[in-house]
């Protein structure tokens, strides 16, 4: 069994999904929620497994059906896409904790649908094969569109019609690249397209340079990089709070993309084409962290704020992204994992304190007070602290390492006001926020209505998320290590390309 | 032949950005059809226009390549998988929304309430 070790986190959300939705599961909630907790955990676990796995014997190249590379799909498991399926694993865990106090049957089939879409950002960190990234783009995105219309009403239906149309056009785009890439290369697998791209000749080079950059086009409306970012605000603040927990990693799915392309295939040894999309993903990571932190000052209520939280947190790792050296990348994936469970663990605080703040729910206006203002300004500034980039949390850690990363290149010029300035906004927007969220009354006698206090399972489900902020950085240099030994393995492109065509089981 | 088939999919993908374009959801469907049609044509000229060529391999010296028919397969069940729900949600918005809009003119509706 432990030789298939590297498909399994793709395997168990698939059986997960499918057994939800059979006889015993699907007719009995409590069954359905057990059982739905169950298979994350187990999933979890297992991630975790292969992440230890992985750690201690290098690379792990599954050649599904026994078909060898480049002719058959595999799937590599490496360092940097274990840590990240891992994450999703452990986002999906506290998802579904937290949708079992009523959340889930607010519409149907919620609970087999968080699993398809973990089965379907698992096999696209997994995966090492372009085509299939882009079929498991398309299950990813097909059980969020589902979700996204959980509990659905006007609003949802509205931000539903614009993301799957984008979306439509985004697979179209993303389909082409893949054409004009295959017609020029003559293959599809990673690897074996980071060793052909650099011996190419003449006019393909300007075919594949057309090819890698519709790429952009689509990673950058996946990852909601200006100026394809315009979805992103309406459709996490319309979905409901834990399905836009959920989709905090999909963003992250699209600059995994991007890091994936943009670093091995068209990286340092691409001939011609080496760093083709560098200027492109700098500017625009600039101007999204720009924009981005516009759209958190100027946010009216949490859920709002959190997602334009999203959009500055994509800047900042595009531009890392951008600046591909070992360094910057190991930088990256702290800041992606710090970022990730940060933003899920808000959008859950922002549930809770809608909920328990009555007719104004998280709009930034003075009202009732909440029914736990200890318990959920505690959950609230810890995130809030960390979102900033303020010390002690993980925030902090992610933070200095980026502004030392980009203090070699010459590019400090422009990105240290930049992103100083914006945590800065970050800043003042969640002190407001917190203030009138918490202290500010209409009338001195709207006391809190007592009743709604928050389930204990959510409150695990947030401080499972938070927790893990503090631990980035107590067992910082075990995890900066981790960072940088992925980071290195990702840039040595020669031996991920002799692992993944060498053979695999 | 390479001319007639370019054409083709040129003509399909100007055919489904104008219908994208449109601000009413039928209009902006038939859209995104045309344009997966035109994507599927594309990938299947990936692997370069020929005639007469065996589809398998070993049974003759000349062969096409196998592997763009099989992602256009695979590109053709994702998108009318796609395509179908995305027609569901069309009527699903024209019903909740009172209007086919894309913008969905959402008119005198208050911010939902939580209660």
């Amino acid at each position: 069994m432990i030789q298939h070790l590297a498909s399994w986190p793709i395997l168990l959300p698939m059986l997960a999904g499918i057994i939800l939705l059979l006889p015993p599961c699907g007719k009995s909630i409590p069954i359905r929620r057990v059982a739905s907790v169950v298979m994350a955990l187990l999933n979890t676990f297992v991630s975790a497994l292969l992440l230890w796995q992985v750690f201690q014997s290098g690379i792990i190249v599954y050649a599904i059906g026994g078909w060898q590379a480049p002719f058959g799909i595999v799937l590599v498991a490496d360092l940097v896409s274990v840590l990240l399926v891992l994450l999703t694993s452990f986002l999906g865990l506290a998802v579904t904790v937290y949708s079992c106090m009523g959340d889930d049957e607010k519409g149907g089939f919620f609970h087999p649908l968080v699993h398809f879409l973990v089965l379907g950002v698992n096999g696209a960190f997994l995966t090492g094969d372009l085509f299939n990234l882009f079929v498991f783009f398309e299950v990813l995105l097909i059980a969020s569109y589902s979700l996204l219309m959980h509990d659905g009403d006007k609003h949802k239906t509205r931000s539903a019609i614009q993301y799957v149309s984008l979306n439509l056009i985004g697979s179209s785009v993303f389909l082409i690249a893949l054409g004009i890439l295959y017609g020029v290369l003559g293959t599809l697998n990673i690897a074996d397209m980071a060793q052909k791209v650099s011996q190419l000749q003449g006019d393909d080079v300007y075919l594949a340079k057309i090819g890698g950059l519709l790429l952009l086009v689509v990673f950058a409306l996946k990852g909601a990089l200006l100026p394809l970012h315009l979805w992103l605000p309406n459709t996490y603040a319309s979905a409901m709070p834990v399905v836009a927990a959920l989709f905090a990693i999909m963003t992250k799915v699209g600059v995994y993309a991007m890091l994936r392309v943009y670093t091995v295939i068209f990286g340092d040894e691409a001939g011609q084409l080496a760093h083709m999309a560098q200027p492109w993903l700098w500017g625009l990571a600039v101007a999204t962290i720009i924009v981005g932190s516009i759209g958190v000052v100027a946010a009216q209520d949490l859920r709002k704020l959190t997602a334009n939280l999203v959009i500055v947190s994509v800047g900042t790792l595009v531009a890392l992204v951008a600046l591909q050296n070992i360094n910057a990348t190991a930088a990256l994936l702290y800041y992606l994992v710090h970022s990730t469970l940060v933003c899920a663990a808000l959008f859950l605080v922002a549930d809770l304190i809608a909920h328990q703040r009555g007719k104004v729910a998280d709009r930034f206006a003075p009202g009732r007070g909440v029914a736990q203002p200890y318990l959920l300004g505690t959950c609230f500034i810890i995130a809030a602290l960390a979102v900033v980039g303020m010390p002690p949390l993980s925030g902090f850690v992610g933070k200095i390492w980026i502004l030392k990363t980009t203090l070699d290149s010459e590019k400090a010029l422009l990105f240290w006001p930049v992103y100083l300035l914006a945590s800065f906004a970050l800043l003042v927007a969640l002190s407001r926020a917190g203030t009138t969220l918490f202290w500010e009354r209409k009338h001195q006698d709207s006391e809190p209505t007592e009743g709604v206090k928050a389930h204990p399972l959510q409150v695990t489900a947030i401080i499972a998320l938070l927790v893990c902020s503090p631990l980035l950085v107590i067992f910082g240099g075990a995890v900066s290590e981790y960072m940088i030994a992925a980071a290195t393995q990702l840039h040595d492109i020669t031996g991920g390309i002799n692992t993944v065509l060498g053979g695999g089981l | 032949m390479e001319l007639l088939y370019a054409s083709c999919v040129g003509v399909l993908v100007t055919c489904g950005v104008y219908l994208i374009l449109r601000a009413r959801t039928f209009p902006v469907v038939l859209g995104l059809t045309m344009l997966s049609y035109a994507v599927n044509l594309f990938l299947f000229s990936a692997g370069r226009l020929t005639i007469n060529k065996a589809v398998v391999l070993g049974t003759g010296t000349d062969y096409a390549d196998p592997l763009p028919q099989a992602l256009v397969l695979t590109a053709i069940v994702i998108g009318f998988a796609m395509t179908a729900f995305v027609v569901i949600l069309a009527i699903r918005g024209r019903a909740d929304l009172g209007n086919d809009h894309v913008d969905g003119h959402l008119g005198k509706i208050e911010h939902k309430e939580h209660k």
